[in-house]
């Protein structure tokens, strides 16, 4: 249990400190644009409200802006302080996920090794996480339209998934069978291509949304690089419990 | 170094198979739930960090 609980320990300290730095850096990268572009999507009324996002496929036709709302009665954190604070809750959740699934992966890999495989888990997740899924699906404002959130999640989550196996092949196997493999999962899913929009009508201005998509890669990028380092970092420092002998000697003495 | 390394990877000790195995499937749980949840009231609370990361929103 010692591993188990010496990795929770390090993916919550690395994911609260990860997430509270996203949390600022999108504070002021990503969260400005998607207010503005709320502007929009608050100013086109008669597509915003009255439907249910089980509905909007069939309302989709008729307002292909209408996607996206805050319904009425759901509860929703008030705008200013409020929301903040859910959104860093929610970066820093999410964060210390990322980090446990990254350990997890690094550990069943040979462990990280010092800071600098660290980084570069951190930079695979990135690719995994942030840029094959955005290949097809590229980050998206309020008001924007988009297919069915059901398809699109499954196709994210398959991209993700395929992507991962795909940097791991390359990375931790030496035959040329598996890397032809790894390319086949790396483009794959973009061949079958993502589920695309009825129509591309929005009332968000398309240099807003390029701004959006430049700020959302630049800060996860950032993201995971600080998340990935310092997991490698504070996964070295909380090893209590667990058995040196079974720890690879070699990899160790290559550091 | 690199021999070595993806020597140990294929000899995951049959111990380390559990622990690891909870740690992905709770890490996963997490991320699902803050970024991939249908609940409307998750959506709301969660909703800039799905946008800022790209996540299927809406």
């Amino acid at each position: 249990m010692s591993l188990f609980r010496n990795i929770v320990f390090t993916a919550v300290i690395a994911g609260l400190l990860s997430g509270l730095l996203m949390t600022v850096i999108q504070h002021f990268s990503t969260v400005p644009l998607i207010l503005q572009a709320e502007t929009y999507e608050r100013a086109a009324p008669e597509a915003g409200h009255g439907h249910s996002h089980d509905a909007a496929p069939a309302a989709g036709a008729a307002s292909p802006a209408a996607e996206h709302h805050h319904d009425e009665e759901a509860w929703a954190p008030a705008d200013g302080f409020e929301r903040f604070i859910y959104t860093a809750a929610a970066d820093m959740l999410s964060a210390v996920g990322f980090g446990l699934v990254l350990i997890a992966i690094a550990e069943a890999l040979g462990g990280f090794n010092g800071w600098r495989r660290g980084l570069m888990f951190g930079i695979a997740g990135f690719l995994t996480v942030s840029l094959a899924p955005g290949l097809g699906l590229p980050p998206e404002l309020p008001g924007m339209p988009a297919a069915e959130l059901g398809s699109r999640q499954v196709w994210w989550i398959s991209t993700a998934a395929c992507t991962a196996i795909g940097l791991g092949l390359i990375g931790y196997t030496r035959s040329a069978v598996l890397a032809a493999l790894a390319i086949v999962l790396l483009v794959a899913p973009h061949l079958i291509g993502a589920p695309l929009p009825p129509t591309h009508e929005t009332d968000v201005p398309i240099e807003l949304h390029a701004r959006f998509v430049n700020a959302v890669y630049a800060t996860n990028l950032v993201f995971w690089a600080v998340l990935g380092t310092l997991t490698a970092v504070v996964r070295e420092k909380f090893r209590a419990g667990e058995d040196i002998a079974a720890r690879p000697a070699a990899g160790l003495a290559s550091r | 170094m690199v021999t070595n390394s993806a020597a140990s990877a294929v000899s995951v000790s049959a111990s380390k198979i559990i622990p690891l195995g909870m740690t992905a499937l709770l890490g996963l749980f997490i991320v699902g739930f803050v970024g991939f949840s249908h609940l409307e009231v998750v959506h709301n609370a969660a909703h800039d960090t799905r946008h800022s990361l790209a996540f299927p929103c809406h």
